[in-house]
């Protein structure tokens, strides 16, 4: 979920908050059972009488494509989100600008991305939710308590993992392998590019893989900065690649593509195809991050929910903290435990099956929570893996400013909101011949140009221009803008034994559920691939004829974004051939329960420099498309 | 240019004037009480010349319980409060559709008027753009130090210090040495005067000893007379910055801009 750096200048405790009040008090916001057509029907008793197939706990990338393919497939299935409600159509402030925000838009301690960001009740501190991390650790962890989860506010890149990525151990004796193969997921990814839309192209390069033909829509052409930054890139070797976005460059085929994504499913045909036609293309203008009206980009709320309440069987709990599974005498999942939190009052959901979705390290906390006597040590936990293997992403950036943009005839820069065009890792020669002091690739994300100003406009130029102030200040911001550009890299972390999430015994947060304390440890690959990206972004500045604005520290533990900043967080219930190794298997099924699921980042087993979204959803689609089959066939009764 | 509502004082909710200077509402997001909070709503929707948007989607995101206003007075505790009845209303969950402050404004009129003269020093009318003051940047630097959070507290404090010691420093370099104390303020003296103070505060490195904290002051504010500057409808205009319009396709950079950075000859 790559987001632009947060504008936040403030740094503040934060802010006590009291407990929302009774749903009778308040306006527009109550615990909401949803049904088709997002109206409201039925009470949630109601609701819970019925046997449900599946109960979903999350309504992000993995919870709402579990609940596309589920309800598509004929399964009766109750999802709970542990937020409000929320609908990106009517929701999203689309063409307003810094000057209609308070402050500017910037960053605060509510909303650490700025004011439009589309998160709401999330970030990297939740009030009322707090978490820990052990002394010498600085772990942040991102939630987003809304419906869609952090899909709405997701940076939107999609790149696929590669055939690398799945056998990292098999390649180079670091990490562990997963249970599958790239061709096994292959399919799946080429569905969810199909069905999301995701703009790109195919290059055909190293661990980088295609799509199949007709997948992808045509990329958007790079704007300046980032031509020029091709152009110097091609002399250092570094190949600079359309980008794969979830964002539609032109309206869906919905015909075509429904019926290739369900070629035997008439219901499932017909919502596909009436959802993805309320779907526009994308009009070039307002940052992604604020959430999309017209539905252009992704998100789980306008692409993975309204067909899957289409089919009739989905329902939706908003507001429903979930605590913990239950288990029946029999030792199966039975159902969940859950705080309404617009009553505070405990409540419960059953059904035949249970997928937790609800993000890697809460799906971790539910897991570890879900004490009983015949698990003691949390559900699924017999391996004692539960919480372990987390995995952030290798995150470093540096900026510059390039005097070849300066002055730049007025243009219209804006396109897709982020990137068009991304540099993959090209180095996979080099770290097979030993010539690098870490294991494994990142690739690059870049910005830059002009963009509408916003916060912080211009806050670096009394450096440019000696203090400059008066006529000339205004000359000068006129000659610099759009001349500053600024180089992130994403890259990959191995799993160690030492960053981990476990219930910390001293914590519980509003709703009395025990809360989390994260250990951290990056290894020497990641700390020496951070100074990497910088001495390269370095590089690839002034190939641009540009100079460096900030620091490159040859220091890894200094380049190096705290874990969790980059909100890639992965791993926690890993899956794996071997139960003593790892907690689910290849479809996400908990060994030591067989109709309790892990379909969120928990189950990853390595976190490529791929931002993992595109593949969280692939893995959840693979998991339902054999939940719906293991069912039809009542081998899980 | 467009201005948010900050606290609204009921006899100037109708008339359509910006209404930053009235009475409080609440010290901060989450001390506002709930009928409070719908009250300061329901002013944000019935305020003119907001620059609201509504979002394209059928249903339209406006207007559902619109406020009765009555000479101003509002009729509080309207069952949708303000433009997006699912946000809850405070700072974690605030309405995008039409935002609104919910805190006090701490710069007294004294001290606007002397920022005022400040920001249009550090960017004034010319041929292309009006000056900061004109387009209300130092009503956002009010609404900036009054925010809040703890660095906005601190620059408070920096502005608020910074003022005073630009009037003192007037009255050393220019007031009469017989009459300490009683000088000319920095807003009252010709223009070649107070560049001459701001030409020995306004860079950090070349700043004399002594002057370390004014031109920290000088700094902070130009960061902030520049946001105001720029992120205004006027602003963007100056720097002919063409975006935020829907386009239906999107087509590589011009012929001149590639030329202009070298990828064309």
């Amino acid at each position: 979920m790559d987001s632009p750096t947060p504008t936040s200048s403030t740094t503040l405790p934060p802010i006590p908050w009291k407990p929302p009040e009774p749903a009778s008090a308040r306006c527009g916001r109550r615990s909401t059972v949803w049904g088709c057509g997002r109206e409201q029907h039925e009470s949630a008793a109601v609701r819970q009488a019925q046997d449900y197939d599946a109960v979903i706990v999350g309504s992000g990338a993995a919870g709402g494509m579990c609940a596309y393919v589920l309800a598509c497939s004929g399964l009766r299935v109750l999802m709970l989100e542990a937020g409000r409600d929320y609908d990106p159509v009517t929701e999203t402030p689309m063409f307003q600008t810094p000057a209609d925000a308070p402050l500017r838009g910037a960053g605060t301690p509510e909303k650490p991305f700025g004011f439009y960001d589309a998160t709401v009740d999330g970030g990297w501190q939740v009030p009322g939710e707090p978490y820990a991390s052990a002394p010498g650790t600085d772990f942040r962890w991102w939630r987003a308590r809304m419906l869609g989860g952090r899909t709405n506010h997701w940076g939107r890149i999609s790149l696929r993992m590669g055939e690398y990525d799945f056998k990292p151990r098999s390649r180079d004796g670091l990490g562990a392998d997963w249970p599958m193969e790239y061709d096994d997921l292959a399919p799946y990814y080429d569905k969810t590019e199909a069905l999301i839309g995701v703009y790109g192209s195919n290059e055909g390069l190293e661990n980088t893989p295609n799509s199949s033909p007709g997948v992808l829509l045509p990329p958007p052409a790079p704007r300046a900065e980032e031509m020029l930054a091709q152009a110097r890139c091609r002399e250092l070797g570094i190949p600079v690649i359309p980008a794969h976005l979830a964002i539609l460059t032109r309206r869906l085929d919905a015909a075509r593509i429904s019926r290739e994504l369900w070629p035997n499913n008439a219901t499932a045909r017909r919502v596909t195809e009436e959802s993805m036609n309320r779907r526009a293309a994308c009009y070039y203008a307002t940052p992604c991050g604020r959430g999309c009206s017209i539905r252009a980009n992704f998100q789980s709320p306008t692409v993975l929910i309204p067909p899957a309440l289409a089919t009739g069987n989905l329902d939706v709990i908003t507001d429903a903290m979930v605590r913990e599974v239950t288990v029946g005498p029999d030792g199966r999942a039975d159902g969940v435990h859950y705080v309404d939190k617009t009553t505070g009052l405990d409540e419960r959901a059953t059904g035949r099956t249970v997928i937790l979705a609800a993000s890697a390290c809460e799906t971790a906390r539910i897991l570890l929570n879900s004490k009983s006597g015949l698990f003691p040590d949390g559900l699924a936990n017999g391996s004692g893996l539960v919480g372990k293997y987390v995995m952030d992403t290798v995150g470093a950036g540096v900026g510059g400013q390039i005097p070849a943009l300066e002055n730049m005839p007025p243009h219209n820069a804006d396109g897709a909101s982020a990137m068009h065009v991304y540099m993959p890792w090209w180095l996979y020669g080099e770290q097979a011949a030993g010539r690098l002091d870490f294991a494994r690739g990142y690739h690059i994300e870049f910005g830059g140009g002009r963009k509408m100003p916003g916060f912080g406009f211009m806050g670096g130029l009394a450096g440019f221009t000696d203090g400059a102030y008066g006529r000339r200040f205004k000359e000068e911001c006129r000659r610099y803008y759009g001349s500053f550009i600024r180089f992130d890299g994403r890259g990959e972390m191995i799993p160690n034994e030492d960053s981990y999430c476990e219930i910390d015994p001293d914590g519980v947060d509003q709703w009395g559920i025990p809360t989390l304390r994260f250990h951290w440890k990056w290894s020497d690959h990641e700390l020496n691939q951070a100074r990497h990206m910088q001495r390269t972004f370095a590089s690839v500045i002034e190939a641009m004829g540009g100079r460096v604005t900030s620091s490159v520290h040859d220091d890894g533990a200094r380049a190096i974004a705290a874990p969790g900043v980059i909100i890639h967080e992965v791993g926690g219930a890993r899956m794996g051939a071997d139960p003593s190794e790892s907690v689910v298997n290849e479809f996400c099924q908990s060994w030591e329960v067989d109709n309790l699921f892990v379909t969120d980042g928990a189950c990853f087993v390595s976190n490529a420099d791929k931002n993992p979204t595109l593949s969280i959803m692939a893995v959840a689609w693979r998991a339902s498309e054999y939940i719906a089959s293991e069912m039809t066939a009542r081998s899980i009764r | 240019m467009t201005e948010l509502p900050v606290r609204t004082n009921p006899e100037d909710a109708p008339g359509g004037k910006r209404t930053d200077e009235a009475e409080s509402a609440c010290s901060a997001p989450n001390a506002v009480d709930r009928r409070h909070a719908i009250k300061i709503m329901a002013l944000a929707a019935a305020t003119p010349g907001l620059a609201s948007c509504t979002v394209d989607g059928g249903n339209g995101s406006e207007g559902g319980g619109d406020p009765v206003t009555d000479g101003g007075d509002v009729v509080a505790d309207t069952p949708n409060p303000a433009s997006n009845p699912k946000a809850r209303g405070d700072a974690w969950d605030p309405d995008l559709i039409d935002p609104v402050i919910p805190w006090d404004l701490e710069l007294e009129d004294d001290e606007l008027a002397s920022l005022a003269v400040l920001c249009d020093l550090i960017l004034p009318a010319d041929e292309r753009s009006p000056s900061a003051s004109s387009l209300g940047a130092h009503d956002f630097i009010n609404e900036w130090v009054s925010a809040p959070y703890e660095g906005n507290g601190d620059d408070l404090v920096l502005v608020r210090g910074g003022l005073r010691w630009l009037d003192r420093e007037s009255t050393r370099r220019f007031g009469d040495p017989s009459r300490p104390g009683s000088g000319p303020r920095f807003r009252d003296l010709p223009i070649e005067r107070r560049t001459a103070i701001c030409d020995d505060i306004c860079y950090a490195e070349t700043a004399p000893p002594g002057f370390e904290f004014a031109a920290r002051f000088f700094d902070r504010v130009r960061f902030l007379a520049s946001t105001a500057f720029w992120t205004t409808p006027e602003g963007m205009d100056d720097l002919q910055y063409v975006g935020n319009v829907p386009i239906p396709t999107w087509d590589p950079p011009p012929d001149e801009v590639l030329r202009h950075i070298g990828l064309l000859p």
